[in-house]
């Protein structure tokens, strides 16, 4: 089915694409090791938080909490914030985004071209500052609505209810779940979804290790967990840097042909760690992971020239 | 035998808001054969940094260590296996990635 009634019904059921060329080849007589990429950057507004934008927006309207017209605020590096531009704008939403200062310039032009308004939060901190002059701006504005996706479990069950039940209908063997962590959503809810379905599978979590100024904290009272993280759903969690990251995301553009953005780079970095081990101790695998968004929001970093160097993302929030 | 004649030279990489415990540096090192001794060393030659990343003998809630990027909390946290080459890196729980 290929004919939608419109841009938000054309939500979720994107490709589970194989990766011929970057899985490893298996030993001689071993099962294979195979790598799949759900290609995340075919929803509505081209990245994973289409989902969890609609499931919090859909939610508040069910629940009352919004109503036309109504304002919404939110922390985000951007592509929460544009997913909720677009519903806000077909909807009839204002939108107001706290977001940090350091995020690619595309973000910016991308929030203002669906009208939202941004109130950018200091860089030092990263996304937890931006969660915290949310929180503020919030508790000083009681009438504008605080979908808040680090705590909102329609983030979660979005991902419950669709990521995981897809992943499953397209790769029953599925023995790997490998996603980013940053809100913990998809790995919440499509890891406890796939964990139902097979009671052995993997889920891994890739986190982002950014450049310093992002871990500035002023004391470590300040860090931030997620209140929809729940650390029994995850198996092993990997943190990856810039370096690491940006070599597999031109890796996948250069063997596989896809262009994706840098957070998948660090999801296939754990992704093809993982396939190495399986191979390295003979066991067949079926290893599906999550291509975030694509590229085009990265181009001004430099980052997929060949000369281009992975510090350029020092001081930048990249995933 | 003594802990330190069997034990393996470790590489921790120590954020910012931690580098007043260690006179500023970014890498310093001890030797240990899993995570727990390792805190103990480090705790010895910069006195105070082990309360900072323990709260009743566990990793504290805003404290995340990797031993190679892997998070050591799946890995066993404190019970953690060291072993030559490895590298350990300490960061505070920060939120981030794929928003």
């Amino acid at each position: 089915m290929t004919r939608y009634e419109s841009l938000e019904a054309s939500l979720g059921h994107t490709p589970l694409i194989g990766l011929p060329k970057l899985s490893p080849k298996s030993q001689p007589g071993k099962p294979a090791v195979r790598l799949w990429a759900k290609m995340e950057d075919r929803n509505p507004t081209g990245s994973i938080k289409d989902r969890t934008a609609m499931a919090m927006i859909d939610d508040a309207e069910k629940t009352g909490k919004l109503k036309p017209g109504a304002t919404i605020l939110e922390p985000t590096s951007g592509n929460t914030g544009i997913s909720l531009a677009m519903v806000a704008k077909v909807r009839g939403y204002k939108l107001i985004c706290v977001m940090p200062e350091n995020t690619s310039i595309e973000r910016t032009q991308i929030l203002e071209m669906w009208g939202a308004k941004i109130i950018y939060s200091p860089a030092a901190g990263g996304s937890n500052e931006a969660v915290r002059v949310a929180k503020e701006i919030a508790d000083q504005n009681p009438d504008w609505v605080f979908l808040y996706q680090y705590g909102n479990p329609a983030n979660t069950l979005a991902h419950y209810q669709t990521t995981g039940p897809e992943v499953f209908e397209d790769l029953p063997t599925v023995t790997h779940f490998v996603a980013g962590l940053g809100t913990t959503g998809t790995l919440m809810g499509a890891g406890k979804f796939l964990r139902e379905k097979n009671p052995n599978i993997a889920i891994i979590a890739a986190e982002p290790r950014y450049g310093e100024v992002v871990y500035g904290l002023r004391n470590l009272d300040a860090g931030f967990v997620p209140e929809l993280y729940d650390a029994s759903v995850i198996t092993r969690r990997f943190s990856v840097g810039a370096e690491d990251s940006v070599r597999r995301v031109r890796e996948l553009l250069e063997v596989e042909g896809i262009f994706a953005g840098i957070s998948t780079g660090a999801i296939l970095h754990a992704a093809l760690g993982l396939a190495k081990e399986c191979v390295d101790s003979g066991v067949g695998a079926d290893i599906a992971f999550i291509v975030c968004d694509a590229g085009w929001k990265y181009l001004s970093t430099g980052i997929y020239g060949k000369e281009s160097d992975p510090e350029v993302l020092d001081g930048q929030l990249w995933a | 035998m003594s802990i330190a004649a069997s034990s393996t030279t470790i590489d921790v990489r120590i954020p910012t808001i931690l580098r007043p415990y260690t006179n500023g540096e970014k890498v310093v090192t001890a030797e240990a054969n899993n995570l727990g001794e390792l805190i103990t060393a480090l705790n010895a030659k910069y006195v105070g940094l082990g309360e900072r990343l323990l709260e009743n003998n566990e990793l504290r809630r805003f404290i995340n260590i990797y031993i190679n990027d892997e998070d050591v909390r799946f890995m066993g946290s404190l019970a953690a296996t060291l072993k030559a080459g490895d590298s350990v890196t300490i960061l505070p729980a920060v939120a981030g990635g794929c928003k």
